[in-house]
């Protein structure tokens, strides 16, 4: 009898949700064309990575289960060791201070008169919407050992030139200080969005209590400026990850493993060496390294709401 | 209190200024090295033959000032009545020019970068029409019908936009070379207009438009399609304004995929030719700055004209969380 009802039950709701399926006919007619696309070249090519990853597979040989080789291979392998430091390091000193540095410039350009705030803002986006082939084609010119521009400006002080990109202690360096002069047209155009929403009124109250422009500043706009740093922090983090562009056009990873990073050694793996299903578990772990570290960051930065 | 609020915005003034030379430096240096002079030899000056490479720097294409120097003095001439002189200081002008620009000559003449750019521009507009007419489709639909597992998709969608694009290179390699799509424009186009973060944002902004609207359209008899067409998208230009831009630049500026999937020079895009370019010509700056400024050219003019769009695109994307 229950299960009966059950059966009734379930069967009604079908038929409720088939009519409706029918009733909203243009809906999902709108839907299927992204759908489609989606579906193929999205999601169907995320879960075979995952499959991939526990297979051998180099270029035509195909389809051998292979356990969690290919993982082992990844955390045995110096090269991706290597590339996991390098890519670290990149991050925990390009991240905060591309955020930082955005702070400041976004709060030293809102204080100024409309003209000068077009100004700016453009001045410093305009390297964003630079292609960063260009960026790293330019950089890896300035930074040339006999001709380029930085060693050329040293030498006016009087400081000896310097094999950028070519030597193991400073080709990471480099790469890392390039990052950190370029500057975060995103995060400026952002905060700078999100400081004129804050509402007058804390200010002025914060003025009555004779709060001078810094204090107001430090206890007002940066609390009120937390969910664009959250976004923001997570936005650059996750990106410097996935950096790449720079290193095949500045050092191709090199020298030795001095520039290796994740996804150039995801790249060289996959397409230099059609190591498929060793390629497939680099690019996972990278996700679940993103991942877990989006969520830290996210639990860490919104901890005091 | 007035002096120290002036100095303050001095200090401002300051700072900015210092930070937007750095900021602006490496695309000044990209112009002004691929019009630098290169093989230009005045033996009358004994000046060295290469400018790119000259000792200090020179920090602007001093073609411009040899130019304008070799100009006088064939004028000086021109009015002394000497001739010969004249004849030879326009020479060096006319040498000048034609080495200033050596650089995109070449590009033209002996690599394909006229084929480069119009691939770039070509797949950049195909993507970006077919985005924003899926996107807004697609959006529209999630954002104001209700019908059974519109969650489920939205959720399905939304979820993905966290997984980095790296971890698909592989199948997508695969299937591509399967479908034999491998070295076509299809290879980047269609994996392309699957992105997904158009589908969120226009989500988003096709909340804001008011359901009255659309119900209003219905009562007078519009058919779906007429509804969307006719009163959604009118109400959406500014987040397809907005979509827009940053497909375009986002296809103009791609590099990985292209890279893997584009073997011949004819299909490449910008990105891709310069690569090559670079693997084939590795100290020739002059030549590598010149392919450089052109790529750059096109996002800085879309750039300078759409500011207002860009800035309206990322917060829509961003600070609406």
């Amino acid at each position: 009898m229950q299960l009966s009802a059950r059966f009734k039950n379930a069967g009604e709701s079908l038929k409720r949700t088939g009519k409706q399926m029918r009733k909203n006919y243009a809906a999902y007619l709108f839907l299927l064309p992204k759908l489609i696309l989606f579906t193929l070249f999205i999601a169907i090519p995320v879960v075979w990575a995952f499959l991939l990853s526990f297979q051998e597979y180099q270029i035509i040989e195909a389809n051998t289960f292979a356990g969690i080789d290919n993982y082992l291979k990844v955390f045995q392998s110096e090269a991706f060791r290597q590339a996991l430091l390098n890519t670290t390091i990149y991050t925990v000193v390009t991240v905060p201070f591309n955020v930082i540095t955005a702070l400041i410039a976004a709060s030293l350009i809102h204080s100024l008169g409309r003209f000068a705030q077009n100004f700016f803002r453009a001045a410093f986006y305009l390297p964003t919407v630079t292609s960063m082939v260009i960026i790293a084609m330019v950089w890896r010119w300035m930074y040339n050992y006999e001709f380029g521009l930085f060693n050329h400006v040293m030498g006016w002080f009087g400081m000896e030139p310097i094999n950028w990109l070519g030597q193991t202690d400073s080709a990471l360096w480099a790469i890392i200080i390039m990052q950190m002069l370029i500057p975060f047209g995103v995060g400026i155009i952002l905060y700078m969005a999100s400081m004129s929403s804050i509402s007058d009124s804390l200010y002025e109250a914060a003025t009555i209590d004779g709060a001078n422009a810094f204090q107001k500043w430090l206890k007002i706009t940066i609390p009120m400026l937390t969910p664009s740093t959250v976004y923001l922090t997570l936005l650059s983090t996750i990106g410097s990850f996935q950096v790449f562009t720079q290193i095949i056009l500045m050092t191709g990873g090199g020298p030795g493993y001095a520039t290796e990073t994740l996804v150039h050694l995801i790249y060289k793996t996959g397409f230099r060496d059609f190591e498929f299903g060793l390629a497939a578990a680099q690019s996972v772990v990278l996700f679940v390294i993103i991942f877990i570290i989006s969520v830290l960051q996210y639990k860490v930065l919104n901890r005091n709401k | 209190m007035k002096k120290r609020f002036k100095v303050n915005k001095l200090i401002t003034y300051l700072l900015l200024s210092v930070a937007a030379v750095i900021s602006l430096l490496p695309l000044y240096w990209v112009f002004s090295t691929s019009l630098q002079l290169k093989s230009f030899q005045d033996e009358e000056l004994e000046r060295p033959t290469s400018y790119v490479n000259a000792n200090p720097p020179k920090m602007y294409p001093i073609g411009i000032t040899e130019y304008l120097e070799h100009w006088g003095k064939a004028r000086d001439a021109e009015k002394a009545g000497d001739a010969e002189q004249e004849a030879y200081h326009r020479e060096v002008m006319s040498m000048i020019v034609k080495d200033t620009f050596s650089g995109f000559k070449n590009l033209f003449e002996k690599n394909q970068m006229g084929m480069w750019f119009f691939n770039s521009l070509y797949i950049g507009i195909v993507v970006t029409i077919g985005i924003l007419l899926l996107d807004s489709m697609a959006g529209y639909v999630l954002a104001k019908k209700r019908f059974p597992g519109r969650n489920l998709i939205f959720w399905l969608i939304i979820s993905t936009m966290m997984i980095p694009s790296q971890v698909t290179l592989v199948p997508m390699f695969i299937m591509i070379r399967d479908l034999g799509l491998m070295d076509t424009h299809w290879a980047l186009i269609l994996p392309d207009l699957s992105m997904v973060f158009g589908v969120f944002l226009m989500r988003q902004f096709m909340l804001s438009i008011p359901d009255e609207l659309i119900e209003a359209a219905k009562i007078d008899g519009a058919s779906e399609w007429k509804t969307y067409w006719k009163i959604v998208l009118p109400l959406a230009r500014p987040g397809l304004a907005a979509l827009g831009i940053f497909t375009f630049m986002n296809v103009w500026n791609s590099f990985l995929w292209p890279i893997i999937v584009l073997n011949s020079a004819k299909l490449y895009t910008l990105p891709v030719g310069l690569k090559t370019l670079q693997d084939a010509n590795l100290a020739d700056f002059k030549l590598l700055m010149s392919g450089a400024a052109i790529a750059a050219i096109p996002m800085i003019i879309v750039f300078l004209i759409f500011q207002r769009h860009f800035v309206k695109g990322l917060t829509l994307g961003g600070v609406k969380e």
